[in-house]
This record gives C-alpha cells, structure tokens and sequence, in this order.
C-alpha cells in the first residue's frame, strides 16, 4: 500500500462503502456528541419517522450553551435567561430518556462544555471518528481522531444510521518547529496560525499539526490549537497521538482498561502520517518568532502581536472592523480599556487555563472598572480547581466564579455584554456581536486575559510574568 | 423536501466578506426547538436598529431587495458555527439559493440538505454579481448554469449527489437507510477483528 497521511487512515478504517463518482463515501462515526441546541429538531424528525437511535452507547449526551452559570437559588430554580432555554435543556433530558441516550445532565459529575468532557471522560479516543452538532468538535482532533462539525440534519444521520455521507476533504500538513518564547501560549500559536493562513486558510482541508512544537504541547494545550482549526475554515484538525496522549487518557473512565488498555495501545501507536506520505497542502511555521497575539478586528484571522501596531486596512471590510472595534491602525492594541474579561469556552477552560490565569492574579486584584468571569468547562474542572483553591484566588482577585458551560463564548444564555463594552475573551470567535449586540470582542489567551484585567486594559503578560519570576 | 429544478429571481446582494453564521443568525435566536419561523431573526442585528425599528440602510430593507429568492454574499459566506439555523433562516425568509466565490464547508452541507442552493462561482464572475445588484438570473440546477439577462452564462460544479437530491426532492437519510444492511456488515466486521 502507497503511503499514508493519518487522515487516509482514519478514513480507510471507516468506510462503510467506498464513494464513487454519484454518491460520497458512507463513513462509519465512533461517537456521536449531542447538546440541546442542534439536536432537539433531530430527534423529532426520527420520531416522525418512527426511527431508533441506532447505536446510543455510541451516543453521549449534555448540555451546555443555553444553561445558566449561576447556582440554582434557594428553591432549586436555576436563573434561566428565558423560558425558551429552560424548555430547550428539559427537551434533551426528554429525548435522552425516550431514545436511551446516556446524558450527562444537571446532578452529574461530569456535565459540562461538550468538547470538554468528552476528552475528560476518555470518550474521544486516537482513532476514532467524532461528530457534533457543533463547530468546535475539531477539538477532539488532539487525540487522533477525525472530528468535525455537523448540521442538525446530520445528527439525524448518525442518530439513525451512525453513519455520514461525505467526500473525503484534502489534506493540511502545519509543521511547527522552533521553541516559544516567554509568555507564548497554544492560543498564541493558533491565533498565529489564523492569521497567517486566513480564516478561508483551511476550507476543504483538515489539517494535521505536526513537527516538534507540536509534540512539545499538552494535551490540553493540543485541544487549544485543535479547537479553532474550524476558525481557519478547516472542519477538522490532527493531531498524531504519542505517549502524551496516553498517558493523558489511561485510567480515565470510558477509556479501554487492563489487557483492552494494551490492545489499544498498540493500535494507537500506528495512527500516524507515514514518513513519505504526500499532502495536498503544506505550511510551515517557526513558534520561536511568535510572540502573545490577540485578534483587532471582527473576525479570528485579523491577528497582531500585543506590541506590534495594529496593521491598516488593507480593503473596505477591514475598514468597517476597525470603526466597529474602534481601533485606530499605526497603534499597538495594548493599552486599550476593557470592560470585560472572559477566562473560558471550549477553547481554553481547562484546569491548565484556569491555573495559568490564577498564577497571574494571585495576590493582586481585577482592575475596578473591569468585570471577569472565570468559568470552568466542566463540572470536573470546578471541583478540581476547587480542590486547589483557584476558586478563592479568583474571588479574592474580585473575579465571579461561576457554573461550567459555554457562557460568554456565544452568550445564548444571557451572559452577554452591553453594546460598545470590550471583553477580552479567551473563546474562539470575535465576530460582530457574538457576546452581544455592539460588544466588541478581542480574543486572547488566558494570560492575557489575566494580565488584562489587572491592568484594566489590553495588556502583556510578560511584564507580569516578569515580576513573578524576579 | 420539494424537487429543485430552476430558480428565476432578482439577486440582493450583501458585499461583506466573511458573513458568519453569528450574522445569519445571532445565537439568542437558537433555543428553538423548532426549524420553522426563523426568517424574522434573519440577519437580526444588520435588520433592525437598536430600538427595534428596520434600518432603512441594510440592503434587505430597500424595497428593490423585497421577493429576491438569490442572495449574492461576499467571499467566504456562512463561516463559523455550524448551527442549521442560519440555511433554515434564509429559506424562511424567502432564500432558495446563495451564491459567492466561496462558501465555508459546513454552510456549504447544511445548505444543501435543505434545498437551499450553494453555489460557488469563479472570483470575476463573482465580482460581477457584486457590482450588479437586483440584475434577473435563471438558476438551472440540472444543467449547472445560472444565465444571465443577455444571455450569458455563468456554469456551476455542484456535488452529484447533492444535486440529485435538490432535483428529485428526496433527503439522505432515505439513502442510507436504504444502505442498513452494509452498515451491519461493517459493524459485525468489526467486532470480528
């Protein structure tokens, strides 16, 4: 057999029939993620059809986007921002219970960001297909798995074939080598990457992140640079898995045990790009020459480094983002108020986030006009930055602590901003009015994010790094 | 779903390149556990100003743009979430095809599946649509064209077996329903390796 990208691998493993020229391929999917947004239409068409789910121990269901962050109040009634979220989460604990899905809902230990606890529960394995209702399934890449975002039409689909049509997409080698300097986060290089290939970089394509900067990263930090391939416009990204990966999934509760364990293993081993195998497309970056970035504009690819001036507008578009930012080209972003800073989303809510933001924070206080919330991506993270006292690092530093869900990434459930108010947020889109009507985003790593809400405008955190260090 | 064959209809377009599906349709919008009905939260926060009133600028609130069943969008339209809300939106509010010299990947599916036509056209044929707003097209769906007033054409790949849909008005799931037992091969297959 010629030689084969990772991707071919995975692909070849689940085709269910070939695709020919009239029809795409009939792709097999390992584990299907289901939240209350995308799926409740889903469910009513396999009831109109009298259709089962096919496979629901291949199913794993939660929700996330439309719950509220705050604690249910005295009498149990949690602070839904409208009746319509309410009824929307009560629908999928229903069609969890009429079509045997598994549900990790309220009262379970590991509710939480879908992207989030389908890793922490060692449900997303090397390998394996994964699908969503949602864009940011590219996370689950960091494993080694081919996972991209689906419609609602296709969660009908797999709900009741466990299978997909697709074409097979081509084929993004991004090598990264080089060491990051101070201060350089997995955000800081995806951001990079965004705005080196454009936020149309990766249509068509999935992309596999390889080289040694790359084998460098945690799994955590993994699922960062993962996460936002989508905000490049690739539907999936790769990861090769290695003993990182296993060591990060052994133990964990759906993860294969015992003699099954080194079964796996083994297997997983095989699941890299072989050493001749051709990409369609290839880029290359240095991480040594990326420094702390945040994006200036309205969408993921408007990127600049904190002390670089922000670039001028290249076309009428960019124009209008940059009145819509009120950002003035020819100076750096640093420096500019903020209002609001967000430590979450499936981007970057992970314990490792939380604790980098916290090392920041400890001892010093959130600027008095800024408003930060931290909000973990899971109730696993909750309790373990708990366990740790993060909670009480954040709250001392006048942050809000709140419940695990998607929150002020897309702002369903009401945790929002006011119009002209700028948050710094370590989510994945800074379009126009994702956090609320006239909110204006800038998008940044969690360190940033920390450094940014002590200092009460986009700043560096080198230069508190720094003074930790000293 | 009903057949697809043509669509004849004035374009409106809306130039901006990169319209997210945040912009199609802003997230409060999506705790519905409905499809139908979202063509009022088209484009919500282009629509309407802050007190609720149409903005007259938008170029869906200019009286030309009323009945257009084309929407001409800037380059790489529909990026961002994969919520269905944003195809389902469109075509509710009148939309049965979007054209633009590049269309995200997931847009681009969910489109498709629901009789929304997605076309992608060359960039100077694009260009053109851009800079010829409200001009009368007949989109032909069997054939791959759209035509233009004089005469003109402007052809179109389409996914084969998306078109054979649109055309014959059926849904996939038919398709791999249709397909059970080859699924039950490979997962018996499977347990056997």
């Amino acid at each position: 057999m010629s030689a084969r990208t990772l991707l071919d691998k995975i692909w070849d493993a689940h085709l269910v029939r070939a695709e020919t020229a009239a029809t795409p391929a009939m792709l097999y999917i390992d584990l299907h993620l289901v939240h209350e947004v995308t799926s409740p239409q889903a469910f009513t068409e396999l009831r109109e059809r009298g259709l089962k789910v096919r496979r629901p121990e291949r199913t794993l269901a939660t929700f996330d986007h439309s719950t509220p962050t705050l604690p249910p109040d005295a009498n149990g009634r949690r602070p839904y921002a409208t009746a319509e979220a309410e009824s929307q989460v009560a629908q999928l604990e229903a069609n969890a219970r009429e079509f045997g899905v598994e549900l990790q809902g309220w009262g379970s230990a590991h509710r939480g960001i879908v992207h989030v606890i389908g890793p922490e529960l060692g449900a997303t394995q090397p390998g394996m297909t994964i699908v969503c209702g949602d864009s940011h399934t590219s996370t689950h890449g960091a494993f080694g798995a081919l996972a991209f975002g689906i419609g609602t039409t296709e969660v009908g689909h797999v709900l009741a074939t466990q299978c997909l049509l697709q074409r097979k997409p081509k084929s993004l080698a991004i090598t990264v080598s080089g060491k990051p300097g101070t201060g350089v986060t997995a955000k800081d290089l995806i951001l990079h990457i965004i705005g080196t290939i454009g936020v149309n970089g990766g249509t068509g394509h999935v992309i596999e992140y390889r080289g040694p900067a790359i084998e460098a990263l945690s799994m955590e930090e993994r699922m960062t640079v993962c996460n936002m391939s989508i905000e490049a416009g690739a539907r999936a990204g790769l990861i090769a898995p290695d003993a990182t990966t296993f060591a990060y999934l052994k133990g964990r509760p759906r993860a294969p045990q015992g003699a099954a364990w080194d079964a796996a293993v083994a297997a997983w081993r095989t699941l890299k790009s072989d050493a001749d195998a051709r990409f369609d497309r290839e880029v290359r970056i240095d991480a040594s020459q990326i420094r702390p970035s945040v994006t200036y504009g309205t969408h993921p690819g408007m990127v600049t480094t904190l002390d670089a001036p922000v670039p001028a507008a290249a076309n009428a578009q960019e124009k209008r983002a940059l009145e819509y930012m009120r950002v003035e080209a020819g100076k750096p972003l640093a420096g500019t108020p903020v209002d609001i800073v967000f430590l979450g989303s499936c981007t970057n809510s992970r314990l490792s986030d939380l604790r980098a933001a916290a090392n920041l924070l400890r001892g010093r206080r959130v600027a008095a006009r800024v408003r930060m919330l931290v909000v973990p991506g899971s109730e696993q993270i909750k309790r373990d930055a708990e366990k740790e006292g993060l909670h009480d690092v954040f709250r001392s530093a006048g942050a809000e602590w709140r419940e695990a869900g998607c929150s002020m990434c897309l702002g369903m459930n009401g945790d929002i901003g006011k119009p002209g108010q700028l948050v710094v947020s370590t989510s994945n889109r800074n379009f126009e009015g994702r956090q609320g009507p006239g909110v204006r985003t800038v998008l940044a790593s969690p360190l940033v994010a920390a450094a940014s809400a002590i200092a009460g405008c986009v700043a560096d955190p080198r230069e508190f790094l720094t003074e930790a260090a000293a | 779903m009903k057949p697809l064959t043509q669509i004849h209809s004035r374009t409106a377009v809306l130039a901006h390149e990169n319209i997210d599906t945040d912009r199609i349709i802003p997230a409060r919008f999506l705790t519905t556990t409905q499809r139908s009905g979202l063509g009022r939260a088209l484009f919500h926060d282009w629509r309407y100003r802050a007190d609720g009133s149409p903005d007259p600028d938008f170029a869906l609130n200019r009286p030309a743009a009323a009945g257009c069943e084309i929407l001409v969008g800037g380059r790489n339209f529909g990026c961002g979430s994969s919520r269905e809300h944003a195809p389902w939106a469109l075509l509710d509010y009148g939309f049965r095809a979007v054209l633009s010299s590049e269309i995200a990947d997931i847009f681009r599916g969910n489109a498709l599946k629901n009789g929304l036509l997605a076309v992608v056209l060359s960039e100077a044929e694009h260009r053109w649509l851009l800079e010829h707003p409200g001009i009368e097209l007949t989109i032909d769906v069997a054939g791959g064209f759209i035509e233009l007033p004089d005469g003109g054409r402007f052809t179109f790949e389409l996914e084969p077996f998306a078109r054979h849909c649109l055309l014959s008005g059926v849904d996939q799931l038919g398709f791999l329903l249709q397909h059970a037992a080859d699924i039950t091969r490979f997962e018996e297959a499977r347990k056997a390796a």
